[in-house]
């Protein structure tokens, strides 16, 4: 990085492979955004989500449509994030996780503030028997629905339904191909301290589970 | 006049009683009222009359409101420059002529209304979007509620992907960050 050959031999021959600099960080390191906190701003970003959703919205004949394009919106996002992500991470820990709670870790913490600047709320099992492939993650204000009113005719949808499509980019990536799907809970049990509190219900598929038991024994 | 009663006594100096919002065409698309008692009870019907009514006497005084002598001049100046040379040229006019401060500022109309026990600011947005503050006489700093407001319809009302624009207003974000701000203020 210190010194380029001067004329055309010289870069030609730098041209073989990627150059990285001396201290090890490549551009994929850093934030585009160069301020000090590398923030950006709610209000720009509450607006291109609102056009994305009323994109979304054309053309649809119901809510599950509606949520499934949000889903599709956000899939590809998850899927470059988990590549960004691990790279950025130090080298002995950049391996993509290999259990389900250690992926879900990865979400909660890595992700979640990569996205959003803090971690999730929470992290549950199902506590149902018969759907131990479902897990859930908790979080009590996401920041995508910051400014968000549903209607009430359409009071099932939520539109963080284009944030359950990031964490299902996330787990597709790294071969844990699961469904995720986002659900309003606040204003049911715990009354109206979190209204907009959302689960997203991580549902994998059964071989994920079977290699998980397979992992168990070994 | 009915007086007030006790209840509105007891901390009478500082409440804001209800909120009214006009839209550009002098359609009622939000009303609400905050404080029971404060003011009289009318109906639905009789809201929107009064909003059509406010929107139009709005208009009229606006209209009546004078351009003061020297942005009356700099305000021809800047359309005939603009109306004889190109962009460029006109851009350099102005320019010129001090930049923004040779733009008139728009004429506004009815800005208060007072009653005996009431006020009633208004606030226009660049947009012709009217807010109506129902507020005691008493009550200081409306101006700064009033911007709060607009906040929060900005917030949680223009940056709703459902909501329409033009459309009465039915936000639940919208009505409960409203409640809670008033409430702060009336308790204060």
């Amino acid at each position: 990085m210190a010194h380029l050959g001067p004329g055309k031999a010289a870069s030609s021959k730098e041209q073989a492979g990627l150059r990285y600099p001396s201290n090890g960080k490549s551009i994929y390191h850093r934030p585009l955004n160069r301020t000090k906190t590398a923030e950006l701003s709610q209000s720009s970003f509450a607006y291109l989500f609102s056009e994305m959703v009323s994109y979304a919205q054309r053309r649809v004949t119901g809510i599950q449509e509606l949520e499934k394009r949000l889903n599709l919106q956000g899939h590809p996002i998850g899927l470059k994030l988990l590549d960004l992500l691990l790279t950025r991470e130090p080298p002995r820990t950049q391996t993509r996780p290999l259990t389900i709670i250690a992926l879900l870790h990865f979400i909660k913490i890595n992700l979640w503030t990569h996205l959003f600047g803090r971690q999730a709320d929470r992290l549950e099992k199902s506590s149902n028997p018969d759907t131990p492939d479902e897990y859930m993650i908790v979080d009590n204000e996401p920041v995508v629905n910051a400014y968000i009113s549903v209607p009430r005719e359409m009071s099932q949808l939520n539109c963080a339904a284009f944030v359950a499509g990031i964490i299902e980019g996330v787990c597709d990536g790294a071969m844990f191909p699961a469904r995720v799907t986002a659900h309003t809970v606040g204003g049911k049990e715990e009354g109206e301290m979190w209204p907009g509190k959302t689960v997203f219900l991580v549902k994998f598929q059964p071989e994920v589970l079977e290699r998980e038991a397979l992992i168990g024994k070994g | 006049m009915t007086p007030p009663p006790a209840h509105c006594i007891l901390n009478f100096n500082k409440t804001v009683f209800a909120l009214i919002i006009i839209n550009k065409a002098g359609g009622l698309i939000y009303n609400r009222t905050f404080h029971e008692g404060g003011l009289n009870k009318i109906s639905t019907n009789d809201y929107l009359v009064l909003a059509g009514t406010f929107h139009g006497v709005h208009a009229i005084t606006a209209r009546l409101n004078p351009l003061s002598p020297s942005t009356t001049t700099s305000h021809r100046t800047s359309i005939s420059s603009t109306a004889t040379a190109p962009a460029g040229g006109a851009a350099s006019a102005v320019g010129g002529g001090g930049g923004m401060l040779t733009r008139p500022e728009a004429p506004s109309g009815l800005e208060v209304l007072e009653t005996e026990n009431f006020r009633m600011q208004c606030f226009t947005t660049l947009t012709g979007v009217k807010f109506l503050l129902f507020a005691d006489t008493t009550q200081t700093n409306v101006d700064l509620a009033m911007r709060r407001v607009y906040d929060l319809y900005t917030d949680y009302v223009m940056k709703n992907p459902f909501y329409q624009l033009e459309m009465p207003v039915r936000c639940d974000m919208f009505d409960r960050k409203l409640g809670s701000y008033i409430r702060e203020i009336n308790n204060r």
